[in-house]
């Protein structure tokens, strides 16, 4: 793999930027990996990644149906924080976090992670207590957030009305190490440094089937042909039950659609996150000076990669309130992912009733902030055939056992 | 925008009237069951890709709860029908079979 450098893009000057090799290898499916790994999605590709720079194992295979990132980790609003209020979320979240910060050095390729600040508003007094619990689980568990009022709001973030007609804003929850990062080329740099390290990254091929014998998987059917493997890890968020259904058992999951939008772009106008969640809405502005825009997901299972109209009007009811500067943006394009979610909004990351059948879903839709933490743990877990201390709590059987990690109440709808 | 028809007021409503509920047809497990049936019964859901047969209610109308066929992926409604059954009627599941022949059943 060639070195990404400003000295390598002065070299390639010379030549017209023609020396350029493929970023990843674009290899034919083997007949049998050690690992195969269903989703090249952020969570795939960095536990493919992990799995080889962590555990050494470099026989894998990650299977996509579709183009590297296609998915939830090309659709999503790119929000990194860590400030979560049950500590083996705070755990996981601030692993991820941490990766977050050194990414592009340890991948080289800039992610572009810009660790802005993210500010959660507290527009009820109920949502002010629950950021103070918050931020004492959090000063707890080491993690650096604050609870700051609503003049400190209106310093930070100076176009948020805090006087708002329904919900004035009383305070927020402020995690100046939060930020955001570039999507597409999270995805991108695991795929480049996991195929460098020997893995194969396999596009265009739609798993359908998985093979199961005497209770322990033996492989794969793909649309480019049967794929054998000692260990199958499902990393596919909103699809996680149509597969767990080809390997025979089911999830504690249903899939909804969640949308963002984006609008037209104007000047610099807001430098941090802002995420409102009483009214359904959160807001950064990318570098090209779009307004990114997220919102409340669906409230019914869909497969349907758009989202419903209501909460469309919803979320730019809820920030044109929030944000009255707004009130005359146009509004660019819209999409949905599907995203996976559990009845107590945390993941599941761990081993599933068939033998050598792993799996990683269930993000809901904090998927994205989690992705190298989740790849680390994910890699932990199917190298060593049994959860590490961050996994072990996100197993499949906490249902089961009534171990919840309850995140619902404490991260309401923006998560 | 989704549109259903309430079976127990008649009313056409578009999903703003209405709340969902979750999958239907659910075998409840109460005390004294098995472990394993229990969590089935309050965690594990069939979540498909295709078609949904669902709980509704009437919220800003009747108030009342209803049943629905949907499909998730094309959000076609193959119809409604009352909640006060355990299983989906002949007819809806015929309407289903005509639309979808591959469909494996409920």
């Amino acid at each position: 793999m060639k070195r990404y450098s400003a000295f390598a893009v002065a070299k390639e000057a010379f030549s017209y930027h023609q020396g350029w090799e493929r970023a990843w290898r674009s290899p034919e499916p083997k007949g049998r990996y050690d690992v195969v790994i269903i989703g090249a999605g952020g969570h795939g590709l960095a536990t493919a990644y992990y799995l080889a720079k962590n555990h050494g194992l470099t026989n894998v295979a990650v299977l996509e149906k579709g183009w590297l990132g296609g998915g939830n980790t090309g659709r999503n609003t790119t929000i990194i924080r860590s400030n979560y209020l049950q500590p083996p979320s705070a755990a996981i979240y601030d692993l991820a976090h941490t990766l977050y910060e050194n990414l592009s050095q340890k991948l080289n390729f800039n992610i572009m992670f810009s660790p802005r600040g993210v500010l959660m508003l507290a527009q009820t007094e109920h949502e002010l207590r629950a950021w103070k619990r918050t931020a004492h689980a959090n000063r707890l568990a080491g993690i650096k957030s604050e609870l700051v009022d609503a003049e400190r709001v209106k310093s930070l973030c100076p176009i948020i009305n805090i006087d708002g007609p329904r919900y004035p804003v009383l305070g927020g929850l402020w995690q100046p190490r939060g930020g955001t990062a570039r999507h597409d080329a999270v995805a991108w740099g695991y795929a480049r440094a996991a195929s460098d390290l020997g893995v194969d990254v396999i596009q265009q091929c739609e798993v359908t089937g998985i093979d199961v014998e005497g209770g322990k998987v033996t492989g794969a059917q793909t649309s480019r042909g049967a794929i054998g493997c000692d260990k199958l890890a499902i990393v596919v968020a909103g699809h996680s039950g149509e597969l767990a259904r080809m390997a025979g058992f089911r999830l504690p999951v249903e899939s909804v659609p969640l949308q963002a939008l984006v609008s037209e772009p104007i000047k610099p106008c807001m430098d941090i996150v802002v995420m409102a969640n009483t009214v359904h809405g959160y807001m950064s502005q990318s570098d090209k000076g779009e307004m990114v825009i997220g919102g409340g997901s669906d409230g019914y299972n869909a497969f349907t990669q758009r989202g419903s109209f209501q909460h469309v009007e919803e979320t730019v009811r809820a920030l044109c309130e929030t944000f009255p500067i707004l009130s005359r943006l146009k509004m660019l394009r819209q999409w949905g992912g599907i995203v996976d979610m559990t009845g107590d909004r945390s993941p599941i990351i761990g081993k599933t009733p068939v033998e050598g059948i792993f799996i990683n879903c269930g993000w809901g839709t904090g998927g994205f902030k989690s992705i190298p933490g989740s790849g680390w743990a994910m890699a932990a877990t199917v190298a060593r055939g049994a959860p590490d201390e961050i996994a072990g709590p996100f197993s499949l059987d906490r249902f089961a056992e009534g171990r919840m990690i309850d995140e619902s109440v404490a991260a309401a709808v923006a998560h | 925008m989704l549109l259903l028809t309430c079976p127990n007021c008649g009313a056409e409503c578009a999903e703003t009237e209405l709340a969902a509920g979750g999958e239907a047809h659910l075998k409840r497990f109460g005390p004294g069951s098995e472990d394993g049936d229990f969590t089935s019964y309050l965690f594990q859901r069939k979540n498909p890709k295709g078609v949904h047969f669902e709980r509704w209610r009437h919220a800003f109308g009747c108030g009342k709860w209803f049943h629905a066929a949907r499909c998730t992926v094309t959000l076609e409604v193959f119809g409604t029908y009352s909640a006060q059954t355990t299983e989906p009627p002949k007819e809806i599941v015929d309407k289903v079979k005509a639309k979808r022949p591959e469909w494996e059943g409920w």
